[in-house]
C-alpha cells in the first residue's frame, strides 16, 4: 500500500489533521515531564535512611520548670533527669534499647556544622565538608540499627555530657562511610583525625557506619544528605528526645507505656499526642508533600491520556462518517476489510508520528524551560522513548474502533445515494 | 434571534450526545484543574495586609565578621539581639517591632485540661498596632511593660476559647513554664496569610496562640523556635551578647521620604558600628517592603507554581481536544447549514448560531469545571501541607471560572465555525 492517497486524504483535512498532531504533541511534552518529576519524587521517597526502621519509635518531651541550663549546676541536674528518664525506659519489658538523641533521620530538626582536615577552618573554606551532628550515647547503633562497617562503637567510657548551648571538645567520633570517602578517598579514616566547626582540637574517627540519613529533607540538604557525624555526648536542656527500639513486633505495646513510666518518674512534663511516635509517621511527615504531588501527576497524567484518546476517537468517527461512501466505493472495487482497518491505521499512525516529533522537540524545551525554573534535571533520554512509543500506542488503540467500523461498511454503500 | 439559535443550539447538541459530552467533560476539566492550582496560587501570594503592607519594611544589615566574606552577599535575613535593641530603642520610624517565634508549656488552672504546648510570639509593644491586629477584649502592653520585663500576656480567641470559654479573661493569671502572667488583652480572629513577619517558623503556619514581651521571654529563657544563624565564636549561653542573628525586626515608615530616610539611617548605624569594630563588613543594608520580603524568601512553594503551569498545559489540550471535536460536529452538519445557507441566511447568522452552540458547551463545561473545581479544592484541603486548610473559592475565582470557560469555548468555536461558515450553499444541496 503507498502512503501517496493517505497523504492526498489528509490534505483536505488539514485542520482536524494538525489539531490531532499538535494534541498528540502536547500530551507527550506534558506526560513526559509529568511522569519524569513524578519519577524523581519517588527516587526521594524510597532513599533509604540506613536506619532500621521497623520497631523504632521516638520520644520529644519537655520538662516544666526544669532548672536551668545556664549555670554548670543546672547542667548536672538536667543530665540526671536525663538519665533517670533513660533507665526507666529501659527497663520497660517490651522495650530492646534506648538512646538519647538530639535528632533523627528525616525529623526535619538538625544541627548542621561542617568537619575538616585542619584546625580552625571555617564553613565554606576548602577542605570543608557540611555534616549533620547527631549527639547520642553507646545505645545508639543497636537502638537505630546502624550498622558498623569499619572500627568499633561508642562505649560508655566515650560518652560526655553537656549543656545544649555550650561547646565542648569531641574527643571521639563516628562518621558515616560516605563522610569517609569524602574525606580519607583512600578508605581508611579509622584512626584518623577531622575537626569539627572550625575547632582546633581534633575529634578521633573510631568507627564508620554503612548509611545514616541528615533529619533534612529539604532541597538545603541535598548536597550533604549522607554526610552525618555522631558525636558521644548527651545534651541538657529543658527538653530531651529518646530514640526507642521496641522488641520485635511490640512496637505499639512499647510506645503506650511510655507516658505513665516517664509521668511516674517525674510529673512535672509536658508528653503530649504528639510526642511519641513511630518512625513510619515521621517518615510519612517527611515526605507526604512529594508523595501528593507525585499523585496529583498520576492523576493528570491518566485525564490526559484519556482526554487525547477520547478525541482521537472523536475526530476519526467523523472522518469515518464523512468517507461513508468512499469506503463503500473501495470495498466494491475489491479492498478487503482489513484494507480499509489498515488505511485508517496507517493515517493514525502518519498523524500521530508528526505529532510526537513535535512533541519530543516540546518535552526537551519544557524540560529545559523547567530546569531554568525549579529544580529539575536533565530528562533521560528513555522516558521520551517510552513516552513516544506510549503515544502512538494509544492513537493505534483510539482509532481501531472508528476503524472497525469502518471496515464493516458493506460495498453496497457505493450504489446508494447518500 | 438569540433565543431561535439557543434553540437551535440544543437541538443540535441533544442529536449527538456523545460527542457534546466529550466536549463538555474536556473543557470541564481543564477549567477546573486550572481552577484548583489558580485558586491555591491566589491564595498564596495573596497580600497578608493590604491596607498597609507597603508602609511596613523589614530592615536588613550585616553585622558578621570577614570570614567566608563575598560582596556580592544579601545581609542576613534576622538581626542580632545588640543590633535589634539598638534599632527597637532608636526609635526611628512611626512603628518598630523586635520579635522571635517559640513554644511554651501552658498548665491551665482547672484540673480538666493537662499541660500542653502552646507556639507563642515574642515581642514588643508596637506589634498590635502596627500590624493593625484585632482586639476582643483589653488591648497590647505598652514600651513600659517591655523595659520591665513585664509578665503580660496576650492570647489568641482560639486559646481563650480553650481555657476560658470564650469569657473576658483579662486581669486574670495564666501559668506558663511555672510563671504566672497577667492576661492583658485576647485578639479577635487574626490569621494573616502567608505569616509574614515570620518566614522561619513556616510560612502558612497556623499562627501562635499567645504573645508575651520579648524581654519576658528572654529572661525567662523560653524555648525559641525558629533559625539561628552564628559566625565567629558563635552561640554562647547568653543569645544577648551571642554573634548570631536570631530575631525578626519590622518597622512602619508611613511615606517614601521616611523610607529614604531609615535607610541612610541604617547605614549611617552600620558604618558606625563598624568604626566601633563591632562590624567589619563594608556596610551592606536592605530595606525590603512587604511584599518584596515575601518575593525575596519566595515564600509561595514552587510546587505550587508548577502545578499551575501544569493544569495550564492540560487545560490547553483540552481546548486543542475541544476545537478538534467542535470542527468535527460543525463539520458534519455541513448539509444542515447548506439549507439554512440556500435559504437566505447569511454567513454571519449562520457564524452566530454556532458561537451560540460554542457558548452553550463552555456554559455546561463552566458548571462542571466549577463542580471540578470544589472537587479539587476539597481534595487538597485534604492533603496534609500547612497552606491545605487555606484553599477556598472566592467569588472573584468563581466568576473567573464561569468566565474562562464560556471564553474558552468561544475560542475553541471560532475556527470551526469559520470552517463551516465557507461552505457554499448551492454544492451541498447538489450532492443530498
Amino acid at each position: 500500500m503507498t502512503l501517496h492517497p493517505i497523504l492526498a486524504a489528509l490534505r483536505k483535512h488539514k485542520a482536524g489533521t494538525v489539531l490531532i498532531a499538535l494534541q498528540i504533541a502536547l500530551t507527550l511534552a506534558i506526560v513526559c515531564n509529568a511522569v519524569f518529576i513524578i519519577g524523581q519524587r519517588i527516587d526521594r521517597v524510597n532513599r533509604t535512611t540506613g536506619l532500621d526502621e521497623g520497631d523504632l519509635f521516638l520520644v520529644s518531651q519537655q520538662w516544666v520548670g526544669a532548672p536551668n541550663a545556664d549555670s554548670t549546676d543546672g547542667v548536672e541536674k538536667l543530665d540526671a533527669m536525663q538519665r533517670e528518664d533513660l533507665a526507666a525506659l529501659r527497663q520497660l519489658p517490651d522495650v530492646a534499647s534506648v538512646a538519647p538523641i538530639n535528632s533523627l533521620p528525616l525529623l526535619n530538626s538538625s544541627w548542621t556544622g561542617s568537619v575538616s582536615h585542619k584546625p580552625g577552618a571555617q564553613l565554606g573554606g576548602k577542605g570543608n565538608t557540611r555534616t549533620a551532628y547527631y549527639f547520642t550515647d553507646e545505645q545508639m547503633l543497636s537502638t537505630l540499627g546502624v550498622r558498623l562497617v569499619a572500627g568499633r562503637a561508642f562505649n560508655a567510657g566515650d560518652v560526655q555530657h553537656q549543656g545544649f548551648r555550650d561547646r565542648r571538645d569531641r574527643p571521639v567520633a563516628i562518621i558515616t562511610q560516605q563522610l569517609a570517602d569524602k574525606l580519607f578517598p583512600k578508605g581508611d579514616a579509622v584512626g584518623k583525625v577531622m575537626y569539627t566547626d572550625g575547632s582546633n582540637a581534633p575529634t578521633t574517627i573510631i568507627g564508620v557506619v554503612a548509611r545514616m540519613q541528615i533529619p533534612a529533607t529539604g532541597s538545603w540538604g541535598n548536597d550533604f544528605a549522607w554526610y552525618s557525624t555522631l558525636i558521644p555526648t548527651r545534651l541538657d536542656a529543658n527538653f530531651a528526645r529518646y530514640a526507642v527500639r521496641a522488641k520485635p513486633g511490640r512496637l505499639d505495646a512499647a510506645m503506650r507505656a511510655v507516658a505513665p513510666t516517664l509521668y511516674k518518674v517525674n510529673p512535672m512534663r509536658v508528653l503530649d499526642d504528639d510526642s511519641v511516635k513511630p518512625f513510619s509517621e515521621i517518615r510519612a511527615r517527611a515526605y507526604r508533600a512529594d508523595v501528593g504531588m507525585a499523585i496529583l501527576m498520576g492523576v493528570i497524567c491518566l485525564i490526559l491520556l484519556c482526554v487525547t484518546a477520547a478525541g482521537i476517537v472523536g475526530l476519526t468517527s467523523f472522518w469515518v462518517g464523512q468517507r461513508h461512501r468512499q469506503i463503500g466505493v473501495r470495498r466494491a472495487l475489491g479492498a478487503r476489510k482489513i484494507d480499509i482497518l489498515r488505511y485508517f491505521q496507517i493515517e493514525n499512525l502518519l498523524i500521530a508520528g508528526a505529532g510526537v516529533v513535535i512533541g519530543v522537540l516540546l518535552s526537551l524545551g519544557l524540560n529545559m524551560w523547567l530546569m531554568s525554573h525549579y529544580e529539575m534535571t536533565r530528562i533521560p533520554l528513555p522516558y521520551v522513548l517510552t513516552g513516544v512509543l506510549a503515544m502512538l500506542a494509544i492513537g493505534q488503540a483510539a482509532v481501531f474502533a472508528p476503524a472497525r467500523r469502518a471496515s464493516n461498511v458493506p460495498p453496497v454503500v457505493a450504489t446508494r445515494a447518500a | 434571534m438569540f433565543g431561535y439559535y439557543l434553540d437551535l443550539a440544543l437541538r443540535s447538541l441533544r442529536r449527538n450526545k456523545a460527542l457534546t459530552a466529550l466536549m463538555v467533560v474536556a473543557i470541564a476539566l481543564g477549567i477546573g484543574a486550572s481552577m484548583t492550582t489558580l485558586t491555591v496560587l491566589h491564595v498564596l501570594s495573596g497580600d497578608p495586609l493590604p491596607d498597609k503592607s507597603g508602609k511596613l519594611f523589614y530592615p536588613q544589615l550585616d553585622p558578621q565578621d570577614m570570614d567566608g566574606y563575598k560582596p556580592q552577599d544579601d545581609p542576613p535575613a534576622q538581626v542580632s539581639w545588640i543590633d535589634g535593641m539598638a534599632l527597637l530603642h532608636a526609635k526611628r520610624a512611626r512603628y518598630q517591632a523586635l520579635m522571635t517565634g517559640g513554644a511554651v508549656p501552658i498548665q491551665p488552672a482547672q484540673s480538666s485540661i493537662d499541660p500542653f504546648f502552646e507556639d507563642a510570639r515574642y515581642t514588643s509593644a508596637d506589634f498590635f498596632p502596627m500590624f493593625e491586629v484585632p482586639f476582643l477584649y483589653g488591648q497590647g502592653w505598652n514600651a513600659a511593660d517591655d523595659e520591665a520585663g513585664a509578665r503580660v500576656a496576650v492570647l489568641t480567641r482560639e486559646l481563650n476559647d480553650k481555657l476560658f470559654g470564650g469569657k473576658d479573661s483579662t486581669g486574670q493569671t495564666l501559668r506558663m513554664d511555672d510563671v504566672a502572667f497577667r492576661i492583658v488583652g485576647v485578639l479577635d480572629a487574626w490569621r494573616p496569610t502567608p505569616h509574614f513577619y515570620d518566614l522561619n517558623t513556616g510560612s502558612y503556619s497556623s499562627d501562635e496562640g499567645v504573645f508575651v514581651p520579648l524581654t519576658t521571654a528572654t529572661d525567662l529563657k523560653f524555648a525559641r523556635n525558629g533559625s539561628t544563624d552564628c559566625w565567629g565564636k558563635g552561640s554562647g549561653d547568653n543569645m544577648k551578647i551571642a554573634t548570631c542573628t536570631w530575631l525578626q525586626f519590622w518597622v512602619q515608615l508611613d511615606t517614601p521620604a521616611d523610607a529614604a530616610a531609615y535607610s541612610e539611617f541604617l547605614l549611617n548605624y552600620s558604618r558606625e558600628q563598624k568604626t566601633l569594630g563591632r562590624f567589619q563588613r563594608p556596610a551592606n543594608v536592605r530595606l525590603p517592603d512587604l511584599m518584596g520580603w515575601l518575593d525575596y524568601n519566595k515564600v509561595v512553594p514552587s510546587d505550587v507554581h508548577l502545578q499551575a503551569w501544569l493544569a495550564f498545559g492540560f487545560l490547553l489540550v483540552c481546548l486543542v481536544n475541544t476545537v478538534g471535536l467542535m470542527l468535527a460536529k460543525f463539520l458534519r452538519r455541513s448539509g444542515e447549514l447548506g439549507v439554512r445557507r440556500a435559504l437566505g441566511a447569511s454567513r454571519r447568522s449562520l457564524f452566530a448560531q454556532l458561537l451560540v452552540e460554542a457558548g452553550a458547551v463552555g456554559l455546561v463545561g463552566g458548571i462542571g469545571g466549577l463542580l471540578l473545581a470544589l472537587l479539587g479544592l476539597w481534595l487538597v484541603r485534604r492533603q496534609p501541607s500547612d497552606y491545605a486548610a487555606l484553599a477556598h473559592l472566592d467569588l472573584p475565582m468563581l466568576l473567573a471560572t464561569f468566565v474562562s470557560a464560556v471564553v474558552a469555548s468561544l475560542l475553541a468555536g471560532l475556527l470551526p465555525a469559520w470552517r463551516a461558515c465557507l461552505i457554499p450553499p448551492a454544492l451541498q444541496l447538489k450532492s443530498n
